[in-house]
């Protein structure tokens, strides 16, 4: 009853979602039976911390900065894909887009909207930065997710890295613009006066602060959403012949970190534009 | 079990630290329950909004990134 109704309501969706909830149950039996096997313990030995360790590609002698290893690896394939998305998929600059050139423009045209909007139209210097950050961060995300990949901005060396570099541009871009009148982002003027050193010195803080929430949302997320899908592969090794189980929460928690590696994506290059409106107009 | 006392208050101290993150989950969902009870009153100027609801989401969960912060610090620096 319930399956026929799935069938004549909606059958397109259905009929695509049969192969990966089929893929689902055939690595679920494949556990299960890996399960019943007693030597399971080698076979799900899983630390969750392992995933982040940076590892030369080839041999393994000590890491210096010119060492190339897996993270170096996993940046280029970023790179390389950005350039096929934004460069091979508009190539065709073709008037009806194809599913590619699509792709790139709406992601161009929401980082666009969202400078111009949050930002202001004075800031669309700024914006081959904030999408080249912003397409940076989505893919390393994006490419995290693959089963056995690395996750570069799971590290804090490379978000803080970033931050520091938005961190150093926001500052200079203020000074430049703004000279002196710059500091007036520290002088509330719609505070009562008697406040205005205590704020001055509260907004000090926090503005130094700034790169160090900013890089650490990033890796901290990044990293703990990785660990949990770990944690949860790791349970597998515990639970003997019920070794399938953990799958489903696997896949449930995988769903969740699409998602955050996208939000993670747009919050740091949102935040990256509201830095530079205050670089830009520095009056409360 | 053999281990001294400075560790010991090091894991206690991280597991405090630990705490803080649940807290600031009771800060972000404050700011998406507000903002949800607000776009359903006005659904036609939510739209507009969503970049505000993000920038206020990413500043109260900055505080709970600090008492991971700490955490960290506790467990690997100190």
């Amino acid at each position: 009853m319930a399956s026929d109704v799935a069938n004549s309501d909606q059958n397109k969706p259905a009929s695509k979602g049969k192969p990966i909830a089929f893929v689902l149950l055939a690595i679920a039996a494949v556990l299960f039976i890996l399960g019943l096997l007693d030597d399971y313990e080698g076979v799900f030995a899983i630390h969750p911390m392992d995933q982040f360790i940076v590892s030369p590609l080839f041999g393994d002698g000590a890491v210096h900065w010119y060492t190339p290893t897996n993270v170096t690896m996993w940046m280029a394939l970023c790179i390389l894909s950005i350039v096929a998305l934004m460069v091979m998929g508009t190539g065709g600059r073709a008037i009806v887009p194809s599913r590619g050139q699509s792709i790139a423009e709406l992601v161009y045209g929401f980082v666009r909207k969202m400078v111009e909007d949050v930002a202001g139209k004075d800031a669309l210097p700024f914006f081959p930065y904030v999408l080249a950050l912003f397409m940076f961060i989505l893919f390393s995300n994006l490419l995290g997710l693959i089963p056995m990949s690395f996750t570069t901005t799971s590290h804090i060396a490379v978000t803080a890295i970033l931050a520091a570099a938005v961190f150093l541009t926001v500052t200079i871009v203020g000074f430049v613009k703004n000279g002196t009148a710059f500091l007036g982002l520290f002088w509330v003027t719609s505070a009562p006066l008697a406040l205005r050193p205590v704020l001055a010195v509260i907004e000090l803080i926090s503005y130094f602060v700034r790169p160090v929430s900013h890089s650490i949302r990033l890796a901290g997320n990044l990293m703990a959403g990785h660990a949990v899908l770990k944690v949860f592969a790791g349970f597998a090794g515990a639970m003997g012949a019920a070794a399938f189980a953990p799958i489903f929460g696997v896949v449930a928690i995988y769903g969740l970190e699409v998602l955050v590696s996208v939000i993670q994506a747009y919050v740091f290059t949102i935040l990256t534009c509201v830095y530079l409106k205050d670089a830009l107009h520095p009056h409360h | 079990m053999e281990g001294n006392i400075a560790e010991l208050g090091q894991f206690i101290g991280a597991g405090l630290a630990g705490m803080g993150a649940g807290v600031a989950a009771l800060g972000v969902g404050n700011v998406a329950g507000n903002f949800l009870a607000g776009a359903l009153r006005n659904p036609s100027a939510a739209a507009g909004q969503t970049a505000t609801l993000f920038i206020g989401i990413a500043f109260a969960e900055a505080l709970g990134i600090f008492a991971f912060l700490v955490a960290l610090l506790l467990m690997f620096a100190v």
